[in-house]
């Protein structure tokens, strides 16, 4: 079996894994962050985004082999210690989450949405999180996480 | 109380940490040593015989432990899925529900039927050895349509089910409609579809069955909706294990709007599996199994005739109604198109004849059962279409025609032809509150605006009811429910002053964590941080329901108020002795004891530590603080409101876009108004995802789910929705101890109807959900 490597939230990992390994089962099963998520088995949900070396990624749709000598980030590395990112406690003060089970996937995906836009507006939100879907909340208070986590992760 | 943690208050959110970090423990996140991985192989065929079943090569395979079987359960004398709702068809006699075994017996009936059960070591092994069983079928002739499946010579799906029907049921006044309909000055009649949904809930269905031979307890995992509802049905009839040896535990359950209420095979064969094996056997759904075999919702082909005076006053209401309920009933699907859909149809208004007919037909698609709003939605479809049409026939304003029609706010309780007394509401207070929203006089100037553009302007109105709270268990008893529909509540103080509720109400994105601490903040005034409610699992809170049907504030809130009753009264009793007064003179307020007229006093938190540590204590007082209430509900609550919605559609495209959406609600008391904004929000999206996006496709020729995936199923995504603007007013309902109504499902029920009717305003044409930009285009273009 094939060894990979790769930084996971700040630490270096090594395993040897099956070569057909997908990324979100290396994540949640080997290292056990099971906050990745898996809803769908066609890449259109989101509920698995990750950053690898700082891009939003779905976990579901990389091979653990692909990610050799990457900087993976997840849900669990997010926060510095106990300080939540200001993405976190947006959807908390916003009451962006309802289940929560797509939650961790579009955090991972607005960071970066963010990162990308600055301070998007709220069609550019709508369009950027297209390819997270949540059953539970409508949008609208992700769309409002989204745009006060903005307003301070900008500045 | 009105504090900063109390009713009425917007408190963040209590469970989100865990979430936002990570920490979820959903189903698939739990694991148990040793633990196995089963893989479900599932007919390809719509509906055929099982001519043999091999599974020598797949039990050689590396790390398979066992393929397991519909006769291997049978042998073990596992029963099949049962409904659990009897409905008596209009001869008298009962609905007929063929055998269900868990795991198929001889023959399959759609496509994704459980065959059997592959478990190994690892889910990879598993997968590979479900190819090496060979199972040979005969493919029988097929059925999808309700419509086709009720038709003279259509294929028989049951041998023992004649014609596919399993249930002709009616309600109301037959000959009294149609006295009605045929003297009034005016008739509306509508062929109505209500398209076939299917859930997706974003975690997919999962189980994890763990047998201790020590204790030869049985603990199942699920993702359920109402963990002691699965436990009993397991071992009352499906007979996995006796009550007290089944421990069923539904962790953080991400989303079910019914879908997870329902015994399904798969937990079902998982609870039998892991005692048989010895082993844990863990089985998480592929979303494309979810598609397949989750309950789907809706599927009612419909005959609707609406009788009116001149004035656009309804007269009469008939509803004739074939309902899809795929290819066995499940565990409520009966009572789906039955009494949480023929009893709605007084809608908001003051219909003096209703007449209902359901006609359930089998069909080899997956069974059709409970999808949020439930019955409701689709009696909501019928009523405000009926009425919109009505109003564009006869020329009348659609606001106008009902306010005409709208049960007065003084004439409660009123009680419908359909069998339902409502105790409360206030429809044209709503109604005018959504109509200043809107800005509705407005309108004609936009729509003469959206002209000049080239664009098709339209506005639609839904002025929707439904009944929550499900229900008084004699009533629903009397109506073929086969269990109770009470709430339990469990309030213990801990002898530091801090409490543990235990409910038998399940949260799976409701809030619930927050909303019930705020009760137990605002009544007994302990810091909301320091209150915990503890849900899901039967080995630790007392028997309940679950949660379903709008109920768990309205029920299990209900409950908890109870149990704080039965906490301030013996309080009383500790306080009137430390005190040295009389019970009669403690007054009770906000978890603060005292002496009327006096300054003596004892907090909450002193006469806990008394109680647990009862030095100087009441001789007739039993120590210790922790009560338990049942609350059975008196009657249902009936939320209602108005949803306007404002949409323009390109002729040239057949894109509908909603530039606006007016929500006003009446739930009665809120709790969380933050928490009852976000169910609406995600009611309203269902609703519009059913309205303009959704759609369960089976091929009529090949039996095949053609929208089996995100791919091919229209999920409502970011930019697809507006921003909603939502309110509320606040009739309290004056049934139970809250006065609060239920807020869940109200979105998903009224949204479609108000939608379409936005959408055939601007067309000046019918067409039917899903209004897919091909249907609005063909309509725009008149072809
Ligand atoms: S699990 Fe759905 S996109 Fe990755
Ligand atoms: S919060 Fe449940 S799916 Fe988004």
């Amino acid at each position: 079996m094939p060894t990979v490597s790769m930084t996971v939230n700040g630490k270096p990992v090594t395993a040897e894994i099956a070569p057909n390994t997908l990324l979100v089962s290396f994540l949640r099963e080997n290292l056990r962050l099971t906050g990745t998520h898996v809803g769908c088995d066609t890449s259109q949900c989101g509920a698995c985004v990750i950053h690898i070396d700082g891009e939003s990624a779905k976990a579901c749709t990389v091979l653990a082999l692909q990610a050799n000598g990457a900087e993976i980030t997840t849900i669990e590395g997010l926060a510095k210690g106990n300080n939540l990112h200001p993405m976190q406690k947006a959807f908390q003060e916003n009451h962006g989450l309802q289940c929560g089970f797509c939650t961790t996937g579009m955090i991972m995906s607005a960071v970066d949405l963010v990162k990308k836009h600055g301070k998007p507006d709220d069609a550019t939100i709508r369009k950027g999180l297209e390819g997270n879907i949540c059953r539970c909340t409508g949008y609208q208070n992700i769309v409002k996480s989204v745009k006060a986590a903005a307003q301070e992760m900008e500045g | 109380m009105g504090t900063q943690t109390g009713i009425g208050a917007s408190v963040k959110r209590k469970e989100d940490k865990r979430f936002i970090i990570g920490k979820g423990r959903y189903l698939d996140d739990i694991s148990r040593p040793g633990q196995t991985y089963g893989y479900f192989i599932r007919s390809p065929h719509a509906h055929a015989k099982i001519t043999s079943l091999d599974s020598t090569a797949a039990l050689k395979a590396p790390g398979v432990v066992a393929v397991l079987t519909g006769p291997d359960m049978q042998a073990d004398g596992i029963g099949p899925l049962i409904c659990g709702w009897g409905i008596t068809s209009k001869d008298g006699t009962p609905h007929k529900a063929p055998a269900h075994p868990a795991l198929a017996i001889g023959r399959v009936r759609y496509v994704g039927h459980q065959v059997a059960l592959v478990v190994a070591e690892t889910l990879q092994q598993a997968r590979d050895a479900a190819e090496l069983v060979e199972i040979e079928y005969e493919e029988l002739d097929h059925v999808i349509e309700v419509g086709d499946a009720l038709a003279a010579g259509a294929p028989q799906i049951h041998d023992d089910v004649p014609g596919n029907l399993s249930f002709d049921w009616e309600l109301g006044d037959r000959a009294k409609t149609d006295g009605a309909i045929s003297a009034a000055h005016h008739v509306t009649r509508m062929k109505l579809r209500n398209n076939r949904l299917i859930p997706n809930a974003m975690e997919p269905r999962a189980a994890l069955g763990d047998y201790d031979s020590g204790t030869d307890e049985i603990t199942l995992y699920t993702t359920s909706q109402n963990p002691h509802v699965h436990r009993l049905v397991l071992s009352a009839f499906n007979a996995v294990a006796p009550e007290h040896k089944l421990r069923v535990i539904a962790p953080d359950v991400g989303g079910g709007f019914g879908s997870k209420i329902f015994i399904y095979s798969e937990e079902t064969v998982c609870a039998w599996a892991t005692k048989k094996l010895n082993r844990p056997i863990k089985w998480t759904a592929e979303r494309s199994e979810s598609f397949l075999s989750d309950a789907h919702g809706r599927d009612h082909e419909t005959f609707a005739e609406m009788a009116f005076d001149a004035n656009g006053k309804i007269l009469g209401l008939k509803v004739s109604t074939k309902a899809n309920v795929g290819c066995y009933l499940s565990t409520f699907a009966s009572a789906v198109p039955t009494y949480l859909y023929g009893t709605l149809l007084s809608g908001q208004y003051t219909i003096p004849a209703i007449y209902c007919e359901v006609q359930a037909g089998f069909t080899n698609t997956a069974p059709v059962d409970a999808y949020r709003g439930a019955g409701r939605p689709e009696a909501t479809y019928v009523v405000e279409r009926m009425i919109e049409i009505g109003a564009r026939e006869m020329g009348i304003d659609p606001a106008e025609i009902r306010k005409r029609n709208f049960i007065a706010p003084d004439a409660y309780p009123y009680e419908t032809p359909v069998i339902m007394t409502y105790d409360s509401g206030n429809y044209a207070l709503a109604m005018d509150k959504a109509l200043e929203a809107i800005d509705y006089s407005g309108f004609a100037a936009r729509k003469a605006q959206s002209q000049t553009k080239g664009k098709l302007r339209g506005i639609g109105f839904s002025a929707f009811i439904e009944a929550c709270g499900i229900a008084p268990s004699a009533a629903v008893g009397s109506l073929g429910a086969g269990v109770g529909l009470w709430e339990s509540a469990q309030v213990r103080f801990n002898p530091t002053g801090s409490v543990t509720v235990f409910t038998g109400s399940h949260s799976h994105g409701q809030g619930h964590e927050t909303t019930f601490a705020q009760i137990i903040s605002d009544q007994l005034g302990v810091p909301i941080d320091q209150v915990e409610i503890s849900h899901g699992d039967t080995g630790k809170v007392p028997f309940g329901m679950g949660t379903y049907g709008s109920r768990s504030l309205a029920v299990g809130g209900s409950a908890i108020m109870k149990a704080i009753d039965k906490i301030v009264e013996k309080s009383k009793k500790i306080a009137a002795h430390t005190l040295e007064a009389s019970v009669e003179d403690i007054e009770h307020s906000g978890g603060v004891f005292k002496v009327a007229g006096t300054d003596k006093q004892m907090t909450m938190a002193e006469i806990a530590f008394s109680a647990y540590v009862p030095h100087n204590y009441p001789a007739d007082v039993e120590p210790g603080m922790d009560e338990t209430a049942f609350y059975d509900p008196l009657n249902f609550t009936f939320p209602a409101g108005t949803h306007i919605a404002e949409v323009e559609i390109d002729p040239d495209t057949g894109t509908t876009e909603i530039l606006d959406w007016v929500a006003v609600d009446d739930f009665g008391n809120v709790i969380n108004p933050m928490i009852v904004e976000g169910q609406v929000h995600g009611g309203i999206a269902q609703g519009i995802g059913q309205a303009l996006l959704e759609n369960c496709v089976y091929d009529k020729e090949s039996g095949q789910l053609l929208t089996g995936s995100y791919m091919d199923y229209c999920m409502p995504r970011a930019d697809d929705l507006p921003t909603f603007r939502v309110q509320t007013i606040n009739t309290p309902c004056k049934t139970n101890p809250l006065g609060v109504k239920g807020c869940g499902e109200a979105g998903a029920i009224s949204a479609p109807a108000a939608l379409m009717n936005a959408i055939t305003n601007a067309l000046g044409k019918e067409i039917d959900m899903p209004a897919t930009p091909e249907k609005v285009w063909r309509a725009a273009q008149g072809l």
